[in-house]
């Protein structure tokens, strides 16, 4: 591959840290301490783990109902996340907000919200207040197929385009809204990066699945908007392997061919890359960096486990923020 | 102190606001055109250019939440939509994301944004462009919603609401825009936001009205002390949250309540009110609270209609003194060459 070993042991290691805790999720989400509806990524780690290569933490993301592995990626802290998904008041936000509800402005991340397409024009607003306050960053919304299809997906993307806005839109096309196939849902033979690229965006296409092609093609994307300090947008094809909500396995519903399923899961990135990676690397040396990493997860639910709930009589702290 | 219309009042605060802090930015349909949105917004673009005072694409939603990602981004945005009723576009990004950020972020997030709508009435607004949607908006925890009705409120509470950490819905009915009143000279005074005010005092019993409806029931008052009946007039200010004590020091006074909306009845304002005071007080009114609202009809546009659907200080002054038995006759009282309009230098269109 044309990526240096060193980067790719990092995106590697990125997307392995977001697969190993989202299985433990799915391991115990029966136990029933994880009590909030929970859309997992596994599957689709790949593409947050390269984009987390190009950016830092002065840039803004925001992400949709499935955002553990934008948060993680983008260095959302971990504890925090798997205390949120507990409902402790130690999480990210206080156990007011829950799986679907993400945030650690330490690193950039914004906010997850449920409502499909519901962060698009946010992360907008966001490119908005960089612009106005001559700031050298960039705002990233994440998005689905499914809120191409929403009125505000038009609204903002035209309003970003309008306004030369600083925003990479990353379309992560996983086929599926719910059990909804994108055939019932759009038309056939119209690419969602086309639709972009009508409204007035720049726009490209990447093999989610593909390394080098995901990774050459988020480059040149980021690199333009902080070159331009105009939006650009990125449709990505990628699959999920579990359920559209919660640990388990959904293909025994018939919406999805299990052909389908097993072809992509045949085509892992994830094990490809490791795969890659031992060709380079001793197997010892990355076993330690996954250990390391099983470790900061274990630790991560025995924080979440020993937490203290959030309590009754503060349900009126966060109503209304105070004035000053 | 000085003489100012409400239009006048509301412009005066933008320029303030735009003046004294660069994070404020002001946006919406017409905020830039030759008319200025009822003269509210002329001269702010010339003033503080156009990136920080721009007209929008017909996208109410989408522009509703680049409003919230720009606050959590460190600006302060002033929306305003010509009607409330076209803002309804926008209740995803106002509902589930600028009233919620707050609490289900676990106070990580504010957003600090105001939303202007104007209400209309009469001209044949009809049933989308003059909806009193006040009720709606307070049913949203998290959310702040402002209605004044002086130009002193209009420009004070504008000021507090565009510096308040939280969103706040802003109610402006266009009725209200000539009228004139006394604004203090400073041109940077706050008014503070949830706390009704008194604006007549009385003995006999509480008038709690909002906007608008606060302007008949003074006529109203003025007619009734002729027949000897006081009324406190309450003017809410405020909806969310709403000052129970003002309104409650009032009534323990008065034992006697009549609240005034703007809106329709069903699950309205006046009815949350009624229903507090009833069970607060059941055991010392002396007769059952008492309502005038619009009926739960939408609003009709002919203007054969709008006469009986719309409420004015003559029902008001029926309602009252049939609760104290008496008959006030109302004939050549508050007459007006039509009664869809506000006065005689409205025009239309709308």
């Amino acid at each position: 591959m044309n990526i240096k070993i060193e980067e790719l042991i990092q995106i590697y290691l990125r997307a392995y840290k977001i697969r190993e805790t989202e299985e433990q999720i799915a391991k115990n989400y029966s136990n029933g301490q994880m009590r909030c509806p929970t859309h997992l990524s596994i599957g689709q780690e790949l593409v947050p783990s390269i984009y987390a290569h190009f950016v830092s933490n002065y840039d803004y993301a925001v992400s949709t109902h499935r955002a553990h592995a934008h948060y993680l990626a983008k260095g959302g802290n971990l504890n925090e996340m798997i205390a949120e998904i507990y409902g402790k008041e130690s999480g990210c936000s206080k156990g007011l907000g829950g799986s679907m509800h993400l945030i650690d402005k330490s690193v950039g991340f914004m906010g997850s919200t449920a409502i499909v397409g519901g962060t698009i024009p946010i992360g907008v607003g966001l490119a908005l207040s960089i612009k106005i306050k001559k700031e050298d960053r960039l705002s990233t919304v994440f998005l689905g197929d499914g809120s191409s299809e929403e009125g505000v997906f038009y609204e903002s993307l035209n309003f970003a385009a309008l306004k030369d806005l600083p925003v990479i839109f990353i379309c992560e096309n996983n086929l599926y809204s719910v059990y909804s196939n994108l055939e019932v849902r759009q038309p056939k033979n119209r690419k969602i990066y086309n639709l972009a690229k009508a409204i007035g965006i720049e726009s490209s296409h990447a093999n989610g699945y593909d390394i080098e092609d995901t990774y050459t093609k988020l480059k040149d994307a980021i690199n333009y908007v902080r070159k331009k300090k105009k939006p650009f947008f990125i449709e990505l094809d990628t699959y999920r392997f579990r359920e559209h909500c919660g640990p388990n396995y959904d293909n025994e519903l018939g919406y999805r061919e299990v052909s389908e399923y097993e072809n992509f899961l045949k085509i892992d990135p994830l094990i490809s890359l490791k795969k890659y990676l031992l060709e380079n690397l001793s197997e010892e040396e990355l076993t330690s960096h996954e250990e390391k990493i099983n470790q900061e997860i274990k630790d991560a639910f025995e924080f979440a486990e020993q937490s203290a709930w959030p309590k009754y009589e503060n349900i009126n702290k966060y109503l209304y923020k105070e004035s000053m | 102190m000085r003489e100012v219309s409400f239009a006048q009042a509301i412009n005066e605060a933008l320029e303030t606001a735009l003046r004294i802090d660069s994070s404020v930015i002001k946006y919406g349909l017409g905020v830039t055109d030759p008319l200025g949105v009822f003269n509210t917004t002329k001269g702010l673009e010339e003033k503080f250019g156009s990136q920080r005072v721009f007209d929008m694409p017909t996208a109410e939603n989408g522009m509703t939440g680049v409003a919230i990602g720009a606050a959590i981004g460190g600006l302060k945005p002033i929306m305003t939509h010509q009607r409330l009723d076209f803002f309804l576009l926008a209740m995803d990004q106002l509902v589930n994301n600028a009233s919620k950020f707050h609490f289900m972020f676990g106070g990580k997030l504010n957003v600090p944004i105001t939303i202007r709508l104007i209400i209309g009435r009469g001209w044949g607004q009809g049933p989308t462009h003059s909806q009193n949607l006040q009720s709606w908006f307070a049913h949203i925890p998290g959310l702040k919603v402002v209605m004044p009705t002086s130009p002193r409120d209009a420009k004070g509470l504008l000021l507090e609401s565009i510096f308040d950490p939280n969103p706040v819905i802003f109610l402006e009915h266009r009725w209200l825009h000539n009228m004139t009143g006394e604004v203090d000279e400073s041109d940077d005074f706050r008014i503070e936001i949830g706390k009704c005010e008194i604006l007549r005092k009385g003995i006999d019993i509480t008038i709690v009205a909002m906007s608008y409806m606060s302007i008949e029931a003074l006529h109203a008052a003025k007619k009734l002390e002729e027949h000897n009946i006081s009324c406190e007039v309450v003017d809410i200010k405020t909806i969310t949250p709403l000052d129970w004590p003002t309104i409650f020091k009032s009534v323990e006074k008065t034992k006697r309540v009549i609240v005034l909306d703007t809106a329709t009845e069903f699950g309205s304002v006046a009815t949350d009110i009624v229903a507090k005071i009833s069970m607060k007080y059941h055991d010392i009114l002396k007769m059952a609270p008492n309502l005038i609202a619009l009926p739960n009809i939408p609003s009709p546009t002919s203007y054969s209609l709008t006469k009986e659907y719309y409420k004015d200080a003559k029902d008001i002054v029926f309602e009252i003194s049939k609760m104290f038995g008496k008959t006030v006759n109302l004939d050549n009282f508050m007459e007006k060459t039509h009664h869809d309009i506000p006065g005689d230098w409205f025009k239309g269109p709308f």
